[in-house]
């Protein structure tokens, strides 16, 4: 299954088709007339046709539409907004976030706590960040206003748990150390849209 | 006379016994069909396919609490359950299973009673089991309940003369009620079956048979979307149950009859074996009668009426008289 049709948001443009609507019958002659057509038409057998046509396609042409959940798992839009992540830079392997503290300005929910110190190099280090998910409402305002592409939404949708603690420490979020190869240059929420140049306009102050 | 009461006692063990797993199976076939023709699995998870689904639902309906409503009439209330599930196997009774067959030397009839009303039996007894949801619905002091047991009369009162009419004219053609005699005029291969003679009183006979069970174009006496759950709304657990097991009892019932009378019944075709023939006959209505209610809408009471005794009636009784102007 692709991602396309979850990315297609011109949900007006659908193929839709309309339903043609016979007049209804007014007298009785019109009547026996709908019901002698409809004897002869044989529609009930293309309703027949249709469900044994399914049932076919669904056993031999794998057009079974179930997904077994927790075997099987859909594909989710890269925009998703599920638990964040805390990303690291590529090539150090140090964490990205710069203890800027724009997050935890703009969370509408006020769940963000960072604390931030200098450390020997006199740069910014965090050394506590918590998200509260208990407050979370996943608007997604962290991850777009973070600088550094730091704190993304990644794709981590079942939040099932028996403490918010499972998942609020930076620990937690953050791509472990030896998983660093596998962290890919994020394509959702909170990055840059691949037509980002397109996109820039002049501002005001331009003219 | 003692061998023919055992052997009648043990036939009939064995009918109820088989019957009743069989109906439960039917539960599960119902499920997994209805799923695939619509794009789902059905029961997947409990053992093989699913298959022991029917075991975990009947500890469900055995273990379950027992509810009698308080303004209920108890005694009708705790009996009505029992007659739809006794008339369906009482029905059962006078219906030929399958061929003669030997056995230890010991040769056996599979029918119960070969009574020479046969028919008229086995029609009967299952139109006395709608006094199972017309009395649960009128006991159960639950107004779903009184609806449930209104629509049970309107469909009783509309299906069953259709039934009786269209029947009649194979009845004419052989001229015996007995059911083997009906099996046995039809030995003649495939163009001998009553259908090819008698297709315009096979279909009414296929919607009375619908309606009689309860089936879903006819599904009126228990549409959830209109009245919860009909007659049984207020039954819990085994009582319930005993609902269900009636109704696919009914529903395999209904199958046998019309192998039996316009499908040649259990007469062998070509190199299948008769046993086999009529196993594949009724499995095949069986499947119709679930391929069905996936495909087709159901009709509201009044359309019921109006089709039994504007269309249908008369077009049977069309049919008995050509039949009879044939015949003579």
């Amino acid at each position: 299954m692709s991602l396309e049709k979850y990315k297609d948001r011109n949900i007006g443009n659908q193929n839709y088709k309309l339903i043609g609507h016979e007049a209804f019958p007014q007298t009785n002659g019109e009547k026996f007339e709908r019901v002698m057509k409809r004897m002869v038409k044989g529609e009930l057998f293309v309703g027949l046709w249709v469900t044994v046509r399914t049932m076919f396609e669904a056993l031999f042409k794998g057009q079974m539409h179930t997904t077994k959940y927790p075997f099987e798992k859909l594909p989710i839009s890269p925009r998703y907004r599920a638990i964040h992540e805390m990303l690291r830079l590529l090539e150090s392997g140090h964490y990205r976030c710069i203890g800027c503290g724009l997050c935890e300005q703009i969370c509408i929910s006020d769940c963000i706590r960072m604390d931030t110190r200098y450390d020997e190099n006199q740069r910014k280090e965090v050394s506590e960040y918590t998200i509260n998910f208990g407050r979370c409402i996943f608007c997604g305002y962290c991850a777009e206003v973070c600088p550094e592409l730091a704190i993304v939404h990644g794709p981590r949708y079942e939040t099932s748990s028996e403490q918010r603690a499972s998942f609020s420490l930076f620990e937690d979020m953050l791509t472990p150390i030896d998983a660093l190869k596998h962290q890919k240059e994020y394509p959702g929420f909170g990055a840059v849209s691949p037509n980002a140049d397109e996109n820039i306009k002049k501002t005001p102050l331009a003219y | 006379m003692d061998a023919l009461i055992i052997e009648t006692v043990v036939k009939a063990i064995v009918v109820l016994l088989v019957i009743s797993a069989l109906a439960g199976f039917g539960t599960y076939l119902e499920r997994k069909v209805l799923a695939f023709m619509q794009r789902r699995l059905g029961p997947m998870h409990v053992g093989p396919f699913g298959l022991l689904q029917i075991l975990a639902d009947g500890i469900k309906l055995f273990t379950k609490e027992d509810i009698v409503p308080q303004h209920a009439n108890r005694l009708i209330f705790m009996v009505a359950p029992a007659i739809t599930a006794a008339t369906a196997f009482i029905a059962l009774a006078a219906i030929p299973l399958f061929p003669e067959f030997t056995i230890f030397g010991y040769t056996i009839r599979p029918i119960i009673a070969d009574l020479n009303v046969g028919i008229l039996f086995v029609l009967g007894a299952m139109a006395s089991g709608l006094y199972g949801p017309l009395l649960a619905g009128m006991a159960q002091a639950n107004k779903w309940g009184i609806i449930g047991s209104a629509r049970t009369a309107i469909l009783f009162l509309s299906y069953e003369v259709v039934t009786g009419l269209s029947i009649l004219a194979p009845i004419m053609i052989v001229g015996s009620l007995s059911l083997i005699d009906f099996n046995n005029a039809q030995a003649g291969g495939v163009s001998d079956w009553m259908v090819w003679k008698q297709p315009v009183a096979f279909v009414l006979f296929l919607i009375a048979g619908f309606a009689e069970t309860n089936r879903t174009p006819f599904d009126l006496l228990e549409h959830e979307a209109e009245v919860i759950s009909g007659y049984a709304t207020e039954y819990s657990g085994m009582r319930w149950g005993m609902f269900f097991i009636g109704e696919y009892a009914n529903m395999i019932t209904v199958a046998f009859l019309a192998s039996l009378v316009f499908f040649g019944g259990f007469n062998p075709i070509g190199f299948i074996p008769g046993f086999l023939a009529i196993i594949l006959k009724v499995s095949f209505f069986f499947f119709l009668m679930l391929w069905v209610r996936a495909s087709w809408p159901h009709v509201r009471p009044d359309q019921l009426m109006w089709l039994c005794w504007k269309v249908l009636m008369p077009i049977a009784i069309l049919n008995i008289l050509i039949t009879g102007i044939v015949l003579l």
